[in-house]
């Protein structure tokens, strides 16, 4: 069973990098995207385990980007992502899903 | 009433990839212990040590205070911002990832191993223009003291970084004893412990030891061993 992960961050490099060590993992199922709108259509049709916040995201758009993800799942775990690689990213996914 | 945590050295995550031998005093890569995630804001304690020539490639970092601290050897660094450079034992270097930059970190040297300390603290605000920078310290300022490398100033002597958080470094002839006054109220200490054999606020530690304090204002130290040398990172308690 598959831990289905979405990341979203404003640098497509970033982006690219932690696409793949998501996937890197076989139980993990890596989804990264740039923006909020591919976000929310993505969460309007996939679910959720986990939503990472990458960088470059604003505070007003993390409240709205909460407000719209939680809405259309209910309960979903969307925690901050830091450091943008995989210094600190299986600890963060750990500690969310726990 | 003061609080505290001991990391003993040999308590630490262990990683040895053969050209990296990493030890981590927190969560880091495939080590994860829940109760050790992070000391305040400090999130990133890692002791490397790094065989001749080899090293880390091009890799992207975020939102996060990145200080270096080679302690033998030399490492050479290049970024997405353009810095290209080496650093070497007696200096430290600073990177604000901020909205995100790429680096690059090797072994400067083919034939002598590297030895550094990377601590990575949680920032006092987001998404910041990334920023570099590297000073050479005065290595004899020191001797007997806690040498101040790091600040939140940019007008403080060494290095600052995005959050409120003062780095010291000191090294100790035994039998020294001297009290360090916390910097900023709701700031707690780590002090961890590069080399020899210290007491603080009663609590023995040896090499590459651990102790966390807070809810207090100052801690008590003493230099059990004569080539004691040590470094205080005095963070905020509570997270941004």
């Amino acid at each position: 069973m598959q831990t289905t992960i979405l990341y979203i961050g404003r640098d497509a490099e970033i982006t690219i990098v932690m696409e793949r060590l998501l996937n890197a993992r076989p139980e993990w199922k890596g989804i990264c995207v740039c923006t909020d709108e591919e976000a929310v259509a993505l969460c309007e049709t996939q679910n959720l385990d986990l939503v990472l916040l990458g960088n470059g995201i604003n505070a007003e758009c993390e409240k709205v980007l909460r407000a719209k993800l939680t809405a259309l799942q209910p309960g979903l775990k969307i925690v901050q992502h830091y450091g943008g690689g995989s210094g600190l990213l299986y600890g963060e996914i750990m500690s969310a899903l726990s | 009433m003061s609080q505290f945590i001991l990391h003993k050295e040999n308590t630490r995550g262990h990683a040895n990839h053969g050209w990296l031998n990493a030890h981590h005093s927190f969560s880091f890569a495939n080590y994860y212990n829940p109760e050790r995630m992070h000391f305040g804001v400090l999130r990133v304690l890692n002791d490397d040590l790094i065989d001749g020539g080899m090293g880390f490639g091009a890799h992207p970092h975020d939102n996060m205070e990145i200080i270096t601290i080679p302690l033998a050897g030399a490492i050479a660094h290049k970024d997405s911002m353009g810095n290209s450079a080496v650093i070497k034992s007696g200096e430290i270097q600073v990177m604000s990832a901020g909205t995100g930059v790429s680096h690059s970190e090797f072994n400067a040297n083919a034939d002598e191993e590297l030895n550094l300390l990377q601590i990575w603290l949680f920032p006092n605000q987001k998404n910041v223009t990334p920023r570099y920078d590297q000073r050479t310290l005065d290595v004899a300022a020191r001797h007997n003291n806690f040498q101040q490398i790091l600040s939140p100033s940019a007008s403080d002597d060494n290095v600052w970084i995005h959050q409120d958080a003062w780095f010291s470094l000191g090294k100790f002839d035994a039998g020294f004893e001297t009290e360090y006054k916390i910097k900023k109220a709701g700031n707690g200490v780590y002090a961890f412990v590069i080399n020899g054999e210290v007491t603080i606020n009663g609590q023995v530690l040896s090499k590459r030891d651990g102790l966390g304090v807070w809810d207090t204002d100052a801690i008590s130290f003493i230099a059990n061993s004569a080539d004691a040398e040590v470094l205080l990172m005095d963070v905020p308690m509570e997270l941004n």
